[in-house]
């Protein structure tokens, strides 16, 4: 039996309990003593029985089976020496999987007893739509056959011990039910246990990314030194083709990090004041008619995809002040076409959205009392705003202007377009610079081998950025407290 | 001549004593109707607020008297749906006048609102925030003299001497309304208008918010909003009873409240509806 038929059977046990627990419930509430729970609460518990454990059971069961099959076909491999006609054992492991999967595409006689060779066992594979490596070998077809009785023997097994949990937890649910039984409090904590694991996924998928780039990080530091790259201001990671100069490029954080920095500056610089004044506007000054088309209009700006703006800066505003500097000085004007400050520009406009959307909430957020304390006072709309509600939304205010800093620091496709790729280290906006996030799509894209250290840079850079923005969010959730101790 | 003035004086040293009233009106209200969109929420009120003298609001719930007393100030401009019609002045002068500078009558009446609301700031910022915006501390030390004197006249600078500045949201909700007090008394306004000031407080500190109006009715012309029958009684000179968005009755405290004019006042007061 496969997976989906034994999860479907698995539900459908589910929903059987769920009935018969539920009516069980109905027809035992004779209206004397007041029932705990409500029926349907009878019927989720019973529901829950019946597929929770079972579905537990069934990942545990589809994973072990599977790393045991593994296991299993290694172990009927020879053993594997100098001149062996496969690279490494984990190759031809694979390879006889990828063998026994193309057998089950076949007719089941023919996939029970085989050809001998591959030779003979590929055109047949061939015209059922099955592509594998030319060099399987004879010797797997045997071993493959054997995986393929092994794998339905351990699926029936599962399936008949999974359905048999299924049904002994939906008969324990079913039984359960009882005027006084407490169903209700069962689903609430099962319900819990539900939430708290989808939050564990966001916390353990985290941790995996920072696990996974640490282990090529500290790969990529076993051969470049930390000074290299931490404090080296020329960025030049040569090919290691190119061999003769040795394969030790340069790999000097620092102008990328000069570059993502100044761009991200040259953004909020755009941002912050624009965003912060028109998230004002709306939130204070706006009759509801003129908000409710302002707002969404700002917001459909913020879903305009990143590389729309970075076609823009290209093809439209680079040029634009490119020419308009040169028509200003003369010459070839001192605007580049590619700049820190065209990809700042850009960047800026898109983030206004986020900045006074974000703000905008903070400020409608502070209560009404303080603004009619203040008006109350004598004191004009703009005094209020300046000395008031701004003061309290501070931290607010803080907290998304930082949040904004870090999506600026993270972005990618304005800059490859509107900054260039050059990693120059310059204090002129007019330059073209880079940022990281460009040079770890540089370093990974194109047919580097992995394990160099062309590539492998492309994760420290990746978990410098990491730790750059994971500080800034620390320092703006300090902010927030701080401000927040203070006002409340 | 010499005489004459000194029975003036002495006349008016008597009445002060006997605590004869004095009777100068401070504001005018004339057929005040007010709409929050369609809806009217006040219909003609012609009710005057006698100057040194407290006017008790009463009045089942949504009768209209914060309504009227949002008026006073034109807090009403604030919400956006309000329109005032008819007249009010404020010292002959009307305050509905297109003239007249808002922000400037709402320093020369003061409001202080229902739940205490201190700025998220300390406690010497929150009592100078209107004279830093009105610009009424001229030399250095000013400010902190203001401070200090509205503080002692809302009754609170003991509490607060040696926290001055700390944030004034950490005070006691009693604590906070007499800092809002303060806050208003501080910029010199000529009325101070309260919407209910005592309902967030326990009845001791409701003792002292009630002891202070007494007090600041020497200086200051004051509306208060009650619920209380109890506080109308004790605090106030005058009474006006509010039904429906109509002015029911408005008279001297003692009389609306021994032998009112009006079945409704009387059934309000004794607490058969409301
Ligand atoms: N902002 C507003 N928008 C629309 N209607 C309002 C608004 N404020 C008050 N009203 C309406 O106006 C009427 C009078 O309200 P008001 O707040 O003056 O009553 P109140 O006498 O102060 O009552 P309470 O004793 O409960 O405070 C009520 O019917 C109320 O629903
Ligand atoms: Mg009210």
């Amino acid at each position: 039996m496969s997976l989906m038929l034994v999860f479907a059977a698995v539900l459908a046990i589910g929903a059987v309990a769920f009935f018969v627990g539920r009516q069980r419930a109905l027809v035992q509430d004779d209206g004397k003593v007041k029932p705990h729970s409500r029926a349907h609460y009878h019927g989720w518990w019973a529901f829950l029985l019946a597929t929770m454990p079972a579905l537990l059971l069934l990942i545990v069961w589809g994973v072990g089976s599977n790393v045991y099959l593994q296991e299993h076909i290694k172990s009927q491999l020879p053993m594997q020496t100098a001149d062996s006609p496969i690279a490494s054992e984990k190759l031809a492991a694979s390879l006889t999987t990828s063998l026994a999967n193309g057998l089950r595409r076949l007719d089941p006689q023919t996939a029970a007893n085989p050809p001998a060779s591959f030779a003979e066992l590929q055109p047949q594979l061939a015209a059922r739509g099955v592509a594998l490596a030319p060099d399987t070998q004879d010797y797997m077809i045997p071993i493959a056959v054997d995986a393929n009785r092994m794998q339905d023997r351990l699926s029936l097994i599962g399936a008949i011990l999974i359905l048999a949990v299924s049904i002994g937890g939906a008969t324990l649910g079913v039984s359960h039910v009882q005027v006084r039984a407490r169903a209700r409090n069962n689903v609430e904590k099962l319900v819990l246990w539900g939430l708290l694991g989808a939050s564990t996924i966001a916390i353990l998928t985290t941790i995996g990314i920072i696990l996974s780039l640490l282990f090529q990080t500290i790969n990529f530091f076993e051969r470049v030194p930390l000074t290299n790259f931490f404090f080296g201001t020329v960025w030049d990671p040569r090919f290691a083709a190119a061999g003769s100069g040795g394969s030790e490029g340069q790999f000097g954080l620092i102008p990328l990090l000069a570059g993502t920095l100044y761009i991200a500056l040259v953004a909020m610089l755009v941002a912050v004041p624009v965003g912060l004044m028109s998230a004002v506007y709306m939130a204070e000054y706006a009759s509801p008619r003129v908000r409710a088309v302002v707002k969404p209009a700002l917001e459909l700006l913020a879903g305009i995809p990143t590389i729309v703006y970075g076609i823009f800066a290209l093809v439209t505003l680079g040029p634009f002040l490119r020419d308009l500097s040169a028509a200003l000085a003369g010459g070839t004007g001192f605007i580049q076409a590619q700049s820190v400050f065209t990809a700042g520009l850009v960047m800026g406009v898109m983030l206004i959205p986020v900045v006074s959307s974000l703000s905008d909430d903070i400020i409608t957020a502070v209560p009404r009392a303080m603004r009619d304390g203040s008006l109350g006072l004598g004191a004009t709309r703009s005094e209020t705003i300046k000395r008031v509600i701004l003061p309290a939304a501070l931290p607010g205010i803080v907290g998304a202007i930082l949040l904004t800093a870090s999506r600026a620091i993270g972005e990618t496709m304005i800059v490859v377009l509107a900054a260039g790729v050059a990693a120059n280290l310059t204090a002129n906006p007019f330059e073209a610079m880079t940022t990281i996030t460009v040079k770890i799509v540089n370093q990974l894209t194109g047919d580097l081998e992995f394990n160099s250290p062309q590539t492998l840079v492309a994760f420290a850079l990746g978990i410098t950025l990491f730790a750059l923005t994971l500080v800034m969010n620390i320092f703006a959730l300090y902010i927030v407290r701080k401000y927040r101790e203070q006002y409340e | 001549m010499n005489i004459m003035t000194e029975t003036a004086l002495e006349s008016a040293v008597n009445d002060k004593m006997n605590g004869t009233p004095n009777e100068t009106i401070k504001m005018r209200g004339r057929k005040v109707c007010v709409f929050y969109g369609e809806k009217q929420a006040l219909f003609d009120v012609d009710l005057d607020v006698r100057e040194n003298q407290v006017t008790a609001l009463i009045g089942p719930s949504g009768c209209g008297k914060s309504t009227f007393l949002r008026c006073l100030n034109r807090m009403n401009d604030t919400i956006d749906s309000a329109r005032v019609a008819g007249k009010i002045t404020l010292d002959d002068e009307d305050i509905y006048d297109p003239k007249i500078d808002v922000v400037e009558l709402r320093a020369r009446v003061g409001m202080v609102f229902q739940k205490p609301n201190p700025f998220p700031k300390s406690i010497f910022e929150n009592v100078a925030y209107g004279p830093r915006i009105h610009g009424l501390a001229r030399k250095k030390g000013d400010l902190d003299e203001i401070v200090e004197t509205s503080l002692k006249k809302a009754g609170l600078f003991n509490e607060v001497k040696d926290r001055l500045h700390e944030p004034g949201t950490g005070l006691s909700g009693g604590q906070q309304q007499r800092l809002c007090i303060a806050r208003a008394i501080a910029v010199s306004p000529e009325v101070i208008l309260m919407d209910e000031p005592c309902s967030a407080l326990d009845p001791i500190a409701t003792a002292r918010v009630e002891e202070l109006i007494d007090e600041l009715r020497q200086n200051y012309t004051i509306v208060i909003v009650t619920h209380s029958m109890q506080q109308a009684a004790r605090v106030s000179q005058r009474t006006a009873m509010f039904h429906m968005g109509y002015l029911v009755e408005e008279g001297e405290t003692d009389k609306m409240f021994t032998n009112p004019d009006d079945r409704r006042t009387q059934d309000y007061i004794t607490g058969r509806f409301g």
